[in-house]
């Protein structure tokens, strides 16, 4: 069912874990559909310097965590802001169509993220 | 060697070697129907009644001419709940069944409240056990059919069927009931029941898979769901399937002999699989009933994590089960048994379902024992739903 990036990154996900004073915070998703996921970013000079996640779902919603990490580490936070639900499925060699919809929320979540970093800057200016 | 646990019975059981052994003859050399007169055609249906009278003698019904060969379970429901429902129309247009049932029950009588049948689901106790004075209250003068399902695939439950049967005949209705997952794994007798229906699937006790039967009380109203030859007595049209109704009848003559050793058996691996998993494993639970429930069924939930993740875990291992989470099914929604005992949406999403076979031994068991605390540790870790004190 699941290609075998994608169960790679099932196995040996990267940048697992939380940042304690993360710069932002995005949660999408919701325990009910089977899917949570939390995004945490520290940005430096405006580029992406760390990025982290914790994932509760399927082998689909894992992977797309993972890969949005490696998609968006280094990348300044308008790049990352294109990163799109199409990018993290394509680079995982594909997902299976009912899991595009559903699981696929890692892109939501990093974008959350960084608005989350965004008004909170603002607010403290 | 990776070590290779099946543990997904309920989904998918291997066939018997008797059985392949039995059937063999009836796919080449045997290739009569039933319903010609010559030798090859005498043979064939021979074979069937043989196949039938089985059937007839694992269940205890009292005639041949009770027992139709179906295509499987699903249709076997679809006959009873239909061919009652319509048959019985001059009487009334309510059927009582409950929360729980297979998808093959619950859609059908969807279907029907769509014609304008009334439909009542009675609810279940967290146990999965089916609210007796709710069922009562349920039914009407105008209830024709009341099905409910002997035991629960996916919990494991088994119902009060005979009690049921009881109430169901004081307001003269039929009781149909789905014994898909329970016949060839516990002893059931339709006369002592009270069953007037009831659903039978060949895979289930170790037959071939696409057939089945449907077990029809002499008296019970019932009318077809498929026209064509007239084969079955009128009730169901098409060639017999010669081949897998002979597996089907020696899957039963097996089950007859050896369904209480081995019932023990699995109940005692069961059990040990039960307690290994919720003993290790801190906020694990059991989902369904636990005594009265199938001697191959454990079904466990774990909190804080999702089922998918758990099987892609677990096959990386070797082991394979079944999830009630909506990662795993087509509809995307969590099993409705596991909602209907009262979990949430999360809980459900976390059960893990272990159905035991012949196959299984206590080592089998103990692999799953031994390699399960330690994926749901890492998916916990993964989780951001994990509290504190469980986390690594």
């Amino acid at each position: 069912m699941y290609t075998d990036k994608v169960m790679e990154h099932f196995k040996n996900p990267k940048n697992m874990g939380e940042i304690p004073n993360a710069d932002g915070v995005g949660t999408v998703g919701n325990p009910v559909c089977g899917d949570l996921m939390t995004i945490y970013i520290k940005v430096k000079d405006n580029r992406l310097e760390d990025i982290k996640f914790k994932t509760f779902g399927c082998g689909a919603a894992i992977a797309t965590s993972s890969m949005i990490t490696e998609l968006a580490r280094g990348k300044t936070l308008e790049e990352a802001m294109k990163i799109s639900r199409g990018d993290v499925a394509d680079n995982l060699g594909g997902l299976p169509p009912i899991k595009m919809h559903c699981s696929n929320l890692a892109a939501d979540g990093l974008h959350a993220a960084i608005q989350d970093y965004l008004k909170k800057k603002g607010a403290n200016k | 060697m990776m070590r290779r646990v099946y543990m997904d019975h309920a989904a998918g059981k291997p066939v018997d070697q008797r059985v392949l052994e039995a059937m063999n003859p009836f796919f080449s050399e045997q290739c009569g129907n039933p319903s010609s007169l010559h030798s090859w055609g005498n043979n064939a249906r021979k074979a069937m009644e043989d196949a039938r009278a089985k059937i007839v003698s694992l269940v205890g019904a009292k005639r041949a001419e009770e027992v139709f060969f179906t295509s499987g379970g699903t249709e076997s429901n679809n006959l009873a709940i239909k061919g009652v429902a319509y048959r019985n129309k001059d009487k009334g247009n309510h059927i009582v069944t409950t929360a729980i049932e297979h998808m093959s029950v619950m859609n059908p009588c969807k279907a029907l409240m769509k014609e304008g049948f009334d439909v009542t689901f009675v609810p279940v106790d967290k146990y999965g056990t089916v609210d007796v004075p709710s069922l009562v209250k349920a039914i009407t003068d105008k209830t024709t059919l009341v099905s409910v399902m002997y035991a629960n695939g996916e919990m494991g439950t088994i119902q009060p069927i005979r009690e049921i049967g009881d109430i169901t005949h004081r307001k003269h209705a039929f009781l149909h009931v789905d014994a898909v997952a329970a016949v060839g794994q516990i002893p059931i007798n339709v006369e002592n029941e009270n069953i007037d229906l009831m659903s039978i699937s060949s895979n289930d006790m170790y037959g071939p898979r696409g057939v089945g039967a449907l077990y029809v009380k002499t008296g019970t109203r019932i009318q077809p769901i498929i026209q064509g030859g007239g084969q079955e007595r009128g009730l169901r049209s098409g060639t017999e399937n010669i081949p897998s109704i002979v597996g089907m009848g020696k899957a039963a003559e097996i089950a007859q002999t050896e369904t209480k050793v081995e019932a023990n058996r699995l109940t005692l691996l069961r059990d040990r699989l039960i307690n290994g998993l919720t003993e290790n494993i801190a906020s694990s639970f059991l989902n369904g009933h636990p005594t009265q429930r199938l001697p191959n069924n454990a079904s466990v939930r774990f909190s804080y994590i999702e089922g998918e993740s758990l099987i892609l875990s677990l096959d990386m291992l070797g082991v394979a089960c079944s999830s009630g989470s909506a990662c795993t099914s087509k509809t995307l929604e969590p099993s409705h048994v596991l909602l209907a005992i009262g979990l949430r949406h999360e809980e459900a999403h976390g059960s893990l379902l272990f159905t035991l076979g012949k196959q299984n031994t206590e080592e089998d068991v103990d692999y799953v024992v031994k390699a399960l605390p330690d994926i749901v540790k890492r998916l916990r870790a993964i989780s951001p739903l994990t509290p504190k004190e469980l986390r690594p």
